[in-house]
């Protein structure tokens, strides 16, 4: 079973991405997939089945860690916040993203100049 | 968590990835239906979404790190439980990997032992020898007592040099006389190694000088055996040599300067011989301990200075040496280090066989799982997973036969080294010790992978379909080309063991058809120490000798009987330069002769043959012209075609002037029967003790040695020999018995052993190389039966398919018989240069070795050739 979008996800966002949203609380394994969803406006198709070997990498790696406690209806579920080392690895990769979109686009942009 | 938490607490990380996984999908089927989805599409469609819960499952495993532990604990209990359900199997295996592992397991113990382990002393990489070196003679190990002073001094900057050197007299003390084995050393040679006395002290720099007063170390073993074990025998005054010895310390068990077992150690200072006045007589070994900092090429250009100094001064002795620097441990084991390899290369062939054999029975095992494996991947294991486990399950039968190996070898390690012949140095350090046990598991592993390697790769991939559709059962061809190359490497590493036996057997059937030069029937030789009270002045001491004629010849049964100092193919010598023109040639360019100082009786006694001219007679005596008797060797050499007879010789050592020549006789095969071609001194000279001054005759008295011709089994005769030979005090002593037999024999004795050893090898390597071709034979004509069936029923008569079986057989082993007359041509060469009186490889070898591996391959391939015949179509077709 494979997922057709998942070639959307450039190599190694899914990470970031993951750790961005832990950051925002700790949430369980659904609720990151749904908020990934909703946060990118349905323009990132997160493969599900990529999702949780992802998180238990990020967990083995100790950038994320995990609790179990119960949800607002009452199951009990594996909850995932970020570590300070996460944090940490975000606001690194964050940075190196930004610095790496940032310079295609420049060179997108001089190229589109060039054609004209 | 740690992954060994992480390990132990599996089961509950199974049930909280279970929790996980359904969580999401009831979140997901939840909101779906809270949607108005229907509550079955909406599972399904939550389960599609995730992409298959175990799938996902499985990954999330992987991603914890500790996987490969897991699988490895699960592949293990495979493995262990696939060994017991096939006992046979298994116990086949591992014998013969046992065989194999065991018997390099051996061969590496004397690797490690005798070459890779440290000398037992302080910081070894520091100690080192010294060789004298020309053009014209290579190394020679030895050192005059003055050069050795003028090395020791200079050479304070750079490195502490001590000596030693062979001695021994005779124990007088407390019961009958005892001849003892000593090495006379320089005062700080114990320090030097960095060895503690057992009790004691060394010796102090004062006493290794003439005249003080005599000082002894005995040895652990000497001092346990005649003195008791007591404390109180250090400070006590023992009777040595005719002197009265004051014990001032006693040597630790373990120690070994040499090969030999020595006795006691006396300072070499104290020695009053002529010898230790000149610096003609080089007779010390020199081993020092660099200092700090300083590397053996240092060492050698200090030394070098040095070494000039002494050729401007005495350029008789030194002109064209240099001195070479090397490795302490290299020295003490250089005569075996090739014979250790050439052992270890091997039974690394045999292991390797060994390998093969497993190899080919695993590949028909994983052949016949095909249908398993094929299954497996079906359910989602990768090809990765399905090689690892293939490995670990060799690897567990690899680590088996190894640990039983090693029972072999800790069984059979210490009757092997005692097998060596003319013993192992270093044999006391030859253990199954860490070194070994890292050796062997590495060694089983790497066999593991060897053999695990071909079923691993075997591991379906893609046409999975047709291999669960056929079950396994006609598919025979895919490991037949394998199978192949199975038994053509069995048969190659075979033939290279098999050519070797062959070429050491005829390398030993020439060598002993060689003439030694004597006749060594009947005949036996022994060392004499004389009377300590024969020994102060030169007529005593031609009395003594003429005393031990006298007695040897009044036995009855001795024949003849004569003195000498050396005797053919036993330790000991005596070069002397001599040169055969007026002018007395430059150091370097003299030659050097054996000499033998001997009674007129020799020739006869030991059975020299007289080429011209006469032997020594009564009439060669002081007062009377001095002759020699020469070999063919050095007439050659000396004068080429010319007559020698009657022309002057001059040899500084025994007189200033010429000598005579008045005889040539037979070279003597003095080093034994192979060395002697590989000697650099091959001269060799005769000259009557008869004729000796007086002022060397002290020095010789110390080396006599009576050989005896008998007419009965000359060690029959020991016993009255030994009453006859005590002396008039009946403190001389008689020790070193060799009969020249034997010693004829145990000249080969490094040859017939490696004979013996690639023999054994050979035969196992055969034994193993045919069982492998009936089992991968075996195995294929079981999967052929189907196709048999058809030609059978098609009209293939049984010879047909006997022929069939045969030829297909014939054309592997064929095979394996060419690569491994080109690997046999390799192996022959090495034998050449490693051992002595090994000629190049000869079709001989071959044309000997072939047929017994055919023959052998044949049988082994009959009986699966004869089961193919027999096969009833109708039931092959059937089962098909």
């Amino acid at each position: 079973m494979t997922d057709p979008n998942k070639s959307d996800l450039p190599q190694g966002t899914l990470d970031l991405l993951i750790l961005k949203v832990a950051a925002l609380g700790p949430l369980h394994g659904y609720a990151i997939a749904q908020r990934l969803q909703q946060v990118s406006r349905e323009v990132v198709q997160v493969p599900q089945g990529s999702l949780y070997p992802a998180l238990h990498r990020l967990e083995n790696r100790g950038l994320l860690a995990a609790d179990w406690s119960e949800t607002e209806t009452g199951r009990e579920a594996k909850f995932y916040r970020l570590t300070r080392k996460g944090k940490a690895q975000l606001e690194a990769e964050t940075a190196s993203w930004r610095r790496l979109s940032e310079a295609v686009g420049l060179i997108l942009k001089m190229s589109e100049g060039g054609a004209e | 968590m740690n992954w060994w938490q992480r390990l132990m607490r599996r089961g509950r990380m199974e049930a909280q990835l279970e929790k996980e996984v359904q969580f999401h999908l009831d979140e997901h089927a939840a909101e779906l239906i809270a949607r108005g989805v229907d509550p079955d599409e909406a599972r399904r469609q939550a389960r599609l979404a995730l992409g298959g819960p175990e799938q996902v499952k499985e990954k999330c495993r992987d991603a914890r790190g500790t996987r490969w532990l897991e699988d490895l604990l699960q592949d293990l209990q495979y493995a262990a439980r696939m060994l017991r359900t096939n006992p046979g199997f298994a116990a086949v295996a591992i014998l013969t990997l046992a065989l194999g592992s065991g018997a390099t397991t051996v061969a590496f113990s004397v690797v490690s032992g005798v070459l890779l382990k440290p000398l037992p002393y302080a910081s070894p990489e520091q100690l080192v020898t010294l060789h004298g070196k020309t053009e014209r003679h290579g190394e020679q190990w030895g050192f005059s007592y003055l050069n050795f002073r003028d090395y020791q001094r200079d050479a304070r900057e750079v490195a502490w040099l001590e000596t030693w050197s062979y001695g021994g007299g005779t124990l007088s003390e407390g019961g009958e006389a005892e001849y003892l084995t000593t090495r006379e050393i320089s005062s700080g040679l114990f320090n030097m190694l960095g060895v503690p006395l057992e009790q004691g002290r060394s010796f102090l720099p004062e006493e290794d000088q003439p005249g003080t007063g005599p000082v002894i170390l005995l040895s652990h073993g000497l001092w346990q055996r005649r003195f008791g074990g007591r404390s109180d025998v250090v400070g006590k005054s023992v009777e040595f040599g005719g002197k009265a010895s004051t014990v001032v310390g006693i040597v630790p068990a373990k120690f070994q300067l040499d090969d030999e077992a020595v006795d006691a150690y006396v300072p070499v200072g104290q020695n009053s011989e002529p010898r230790m006045q000149t610096r003609a007589a080089n007779f010390l070994h020199v081993m020092g301990r660099l200092n700090r900092g300083v590397t053996m090429a240092d060492a050698e250009a200090r030394l070098g200075v040095t070494t000039q100094r002494l050729a401007d001064a005495y350029p008789r002795y030194n002109a064209g040496r240099r001195i070479v620097v090397r490795p302490l441990r290299e020295d003490a084991v250089a005569e075996v280090r090739p014979m250790i390899w050439l052992l270890l290369g091997a039974v690394s062939i045999v292991l390797l066989i060994a390998c093969v054999n497993v190899a080919s029975l695993l590949l028909a095992k994983a052949v016949s799982r095909e249908r398993e494996l094929a299954m497996r991947v079906a359910l989602g294991a990768s090809r990765g997973r399905l090689a690892r486990q293939c490995l670990t399950e060799s690897a567990v039968l690899g680590l088996a036969g190894g640990a039983l190996g090693v029972a072999f070898a800790a069984a059979g390690l210490r009757p092997f080294v005692a097998l060596w012949p003319e013993g192992l140095p270093r044999a006391g350090e030859v253990q199954i010790d860490w070194r070994v046990m890292v050796f062997a598991t590495a060694a089983s592993l790497l066999c593991g992978l060897i053999f695990g390697l071909a079923p691993a790769l075997r591991a379906p991939a893609s046409d999975l379909e047709q291999r669960l559709r056929m079950g396994g059962r006609t598919l025979a061809g895919g490991s037949r080309k394998l199978h192949g190359w199975f038994v053509t490497s069995e048969i190659a590493l075979a033939v290279v063991l098999l050519v070797s036996a062959g070429v050491l057997g005829k390398a030993i059937v020439r060598l002993a058809a060689l003439d030694p030069g004597f006749r060594p029937k009947n005949v036996m030789a022994a060392r004499v120490a004389i009377s300590p009270g024969a020994l102060e002045n030169p007529e005593k001491i031609r009395a003594a000798w003429k005393g031990l004629l006298d007695g040897a010849r009044s036995v009855p049964g001795v024949e003849s009987a004569a003195l000498t100092d050396i005797v053919p193919m036993r330790v000991g010598e005596n070069s002397l330069t001599y040169w055969a023109t007026p002018a007395e040639p430059p150091a370097d360019e003299q030659s050097l002769a054996l000499s033998s100082c001997v009674t007129p009786d020799y020739a006869e006694t030991i059975g020299l043959r007289l080429v011209r001219g006469r032997f020594l007679n009564d009439d060669d005596r002081l007062g009377h012209p001095l002759v020699v008797v020469i070999d063919e060797n050095l007439a050659r050499h000396a004068f080429g075609d010319a007559n020698p007879l009657g022309k002057p010789l001059w040899v500084p050592a025994l007189d200033a002037g010429p000598v005579q020549i008045v005889g040539v006789v037979g070279h003597v095969r003095h080093w034994g029967l192979a060395s002697d071609d590989y000697s650099t001194v091959r001269d060799e000279l005769y000259y009557s003790s008869a004729q000796l001054p007086d002022r060397v005759t002290h020095l010789l008295a110390g080396f006599t040695s009576v050989v005896v011709r008998t007419n009965v089994p000359p060690l029959t005769l020991l016993a009255p020999l030994q009453k006859a030979l005590g002396g008039a005090t009946g403190d001389q002593s008689f020790y070193g018995v060799v009969t020249m037999d034997g010693a004829v024999r145990d000249s080969l004795a490094t040859q017939r052993f490696l004979l013996l050893l690639f023999s054994v090898f050979a035969g196992v390597a055969v034994l193993l190389a045919c069982i492998g071709i009936y089992g991968v034979l075996a195995y294929l004509t079981t999967r052929r039966i189907p196709e048999f069936g058809v030609r059978i029923a098609l009209g293939a008569s049984s010879r047909d398919v006997i022929g069939m079986v045969l030829r297909e057989s014939m054309t592997t082993v064929a095979l394996g018989i060419v690569a491994g007359a080109i690997a046999a041509v390799l192996a022959g060469q090495l034998l050449e240069h490693s051992v002595e009186g090994v000629r190049r490889i000869e079709p001989i070898s071959f044309v000997m070795m072939i047929p017994l591996l055919v023959a052998a391959a044949l049988l082994a391939s009959l009986v699966p050739a004869m089961r193919a015949s027999r096969i009833d179509p109708v039931v092959a077709l059937r089962e098909e």
